[in-house]
């Protein structure tokens, strides 16, 4: 019988034989590897476990092209792991059966799973809330910190980093803010014109328009857009830092994370958030008042000149110190989740889908906040 | 019982060119590895291993030439075979490459369940096979990545890379980031395997240590070509700078006394 060079792929074979003297063999031949066995295996595994239940047999296991661990553990479990009774071996099978004659019966430890899992499950939830509170509040803390430190030493403080993150997080997002801004305006003013139009209230897109833009939709637009935009990258951009020994290597030459990277953040943002609203507002208004041009009629000059006493400019200031609330809460929560990212890949995905569902949730509430505390400030009437 | 007739050579590169941009890495290489051999790739830092390596692996596609795996080629019209391929080779990168979201355990048993055909009980069996193949506890089979050792990545990235019963091994820089004594047994490791299992190995390595221990053949790239293809024997002869500076600096006299004094003694 021919050696078979091994990659010459046959299926695995089973044959029964009777002989006159009424000894009963099984004789296997064929590619008994996993890759031979991966296709029959669903037909041959039961077929020979149902074989070496009946200790009759005798195996021989000579005319196999190619056996390899896996065609030998087949045979070994379906012998419930101890050698078939007139087993036949060519050497060099020889040492693979040894090899699973040696080894020992190890069983994974088992992940148990407790049963009062969902009451584990919302008290590890509450834990983690009240981490992270504490966590951002200390980075909060931390960062301010560096600020007025870098407020004394104005020559040592990190403005190269402070540009490069306004650049990033400013100017960068212009087109973006730019067009969602405008299509809102856009539609906008193009549903309100309708309703309007139905009680002759036409001039009133004006106030309408100014006042919902200004003081809510433009910060809020801009605020998600950024958070989805620039604070997710602010959170991969630390968590790969993590995962590549970067954070550690700034620690061992003694440079602060938090000044030369958390800092410069909640700075820029707070500085480049509010151009941003600007900026956004700006564009939707001008979206609203090229739809209310074509559908009510009603022209630039008298929608400019309108804009003033419609709008009082207090709602201008609100607005842009939501941008500067925003900036840094965006920041700060992006930072504390990059922060948290351990060195695998799992957990990067996981920081930067928390940082950014966080920070839009955390946006929202703050602007609650907002229109409570300053119900009485900038509304006409 | 006709079998297609057989490559002599496993692994083969024709005319192989690679340029990235201006720069030449490989001018014209041809090598051939034989079945059941170790060849290693040496070479300096940037000569162009690696990528010659991840060539072989259907990873890269080179400027010119072609490489074949098991007769196949791999940057041919039939990528179906070279899926098939994929099969038939293990890797172990490295960095080990483990999946970091995955346990120790699911890390073995990924390319196993991939087949889609063997049932779990089986599965577990080879997994815990394979570990203890590769000399790691099956306590250690629920940890993550994340908490283990270099070493032990290395070894459980060796288990998975031999789960399919693979025909041929890639390892790239095996015993790079482990300490001397760990190295050693990582190269007994491979040696053992490999006699055990049959196996054609394809190493880049700079290690001389484990060059000595595990090479049949060498082939030293330089100057964008195959200095020279060879024994270690006939290598370490060889003339030229790069080899004899490689070879025969402090360093690498040390590592071939160690082989003359085995050779003398056999």
């Amino acid at each position: 019988m021919a050696v078979r060079p091994p990659s010459a792929q046959t299926p695995p074979v089973v044959t029964e034989r009777v002989f006159p003297d009424g000894s009963r063999r099984i004789e296997l031949a064929g590619s008994w590897n996993l890759r031979g066995l991966a296709a029959e295996f669903a037909t041959l595994a039961p077929r020979v476990r149902t074989l070496a239940a009946d200790r009759g047999w005798n195996w021989d296991l000579t005319r196999i092209d190619v056996l390899d661990h896996a065609g030998a553990m087949v045979l070994w479990r379906a012998w419930g792991s101890a050698r078939a009774p007139g087993l036949v071996l060519r050497p060099e099978q020889e040492a693979i059966f040894r090899t699973l004659q040696a080894s020992k019966d190890e069983i994974p430890p088992r992940v148990s799973r407790e049963w009062l899992w969902p009451l584990l499950a919302l008290g590890s939830v509450a834990l983690s809330l009240g981490r992270n509170l504490r966590e951002i509040l200390t980075l909060f803390g931390q960062a301010l910190l560096d600020f007025t430190w870098a407020v004394r030493n104005p020559a040592r403080a990190p403005w190269r980093e402070l540009s490069a993150a306004i650049y990033h997080t400013g100017t960068q997002a212009l087109g973006i803010t730019a067009l969602v801004g405008f299509l809102i305006g856009v539609t906008l003013s193009y549903l309100s014109a309708h309703q309007l139009r139905l009680f002759g209230a036409d001039v009133f897109i004006v106030n309408i328009l100014g006042l919902s833009i200004i003081r809510e939709i433009g910060p809020v637009l801009a605020a998600i857009l950024v958070a989805g935009r620039s604070g997710s990258a602010m959170t991969a951009q630390l968590g790969v830092m993590r995962v590549t020994e970067e954070l550690d290597a700034m620690s061992v030459m003694g440079i602060p994370h938090t000044l030369r990277l958390v800092m410069p953040k909640m700075v820029a943002l707070a500085v480049s958030l509010p151009l941003i609203v600007l900026w956004t507002s700006a564009l939707a208004l001008l979206g609203g008042m090229f739809a209310a041009r074509y559908e009510l009629g009603i022209g630039f000059t008298f929608f400019l000149s309108e804009l003033p006493n419609a709008v009082p400019i207090a709602n201008l200031w609100l607005g842009l110190a939501k941008g500067v609330v925003f900036g840094l809460l965006i920041a700060l929560v992006a930072c504390h989740y990059g922060m948290q990212i351990e060195p695998n890949t799992e957990s990067l995905g996981l920081g930067t889908t928390s940082s950014v569902v966080t920070s839009i949730t955390v946006v929202i509430l703050a602007d609650a906040v907002f229109a409570i505390v300053f119900s009485d400030v900038g509304l006409p009437g | 019982m006709n079998a297609p007739p057989q490559p002599e050579c496993i692994v083969e590169v024709k005319d192989l060119w690679t340029v990235f941009g201006t720069h030449v890495v490989h001018r014209g290489i041809d090598l051939c590895v034989r079945r059941g051999e170790v060849m290693s790739l040496v070479g300096g830092s940037g000569s162009g291993k690696t990528t010659m390596l991840r060539q072989m692996l259907a990873l890269e596609r080179p400027t010119k030439g072609e490489v074949r795996v098991f007769g196949h080629s791999l940057h041919g019209e039939d990528q179906d075979a070279v899926r098939a391929l994929r099969n038939r080779w293990g890797v172990l990168f490295q960095e080990g490459a483990l999946f970091s979201a995955l346990s120790v355990y699911d890390n073995i048993a990924l390319p196993l369940r991939e087949l889609r055909t063997l049932d779990e009980s089986l599965i577990r069996d080879l997994v815990m096979m394979k570990l203890e193949m590769v000399g790691i506890e099956g306590r250690h089979a629920t940890k993550m990545p994340s908490d283990l050792s270099g070493g032990m990545i290395k070894r459980i990235g060796l288990a998975r890379a031999l789960s399919l019963e693979p025909e041929l091994l890639f390892l790239d820089e095996p015993t790079a980031g482990l300490d001397p004594d760990r190295s050693e047994s990582f190269v007994s490791l491979i040696k053992d395997l490999r006699r055990e299992l049959n196996l054609t190995v394809v190493m880049v390595t700079h290690d001389l240590d484990t060059l000595v221990a595990l090479s049949d053949r060498v082939a030293v790239l330089c100057d964008q070509k195959l200095e020279i293809v060879g024994t270690l024997n006939e290598v370490v002869h060889n003339p030229h700078p790069f080899i004899c500076n490689f070879f025969q600096g402090e360093r690498g006299r040390r590592a071939l006394e160690a082989v003359q004094d085995v050779l003398s003694m056999t």
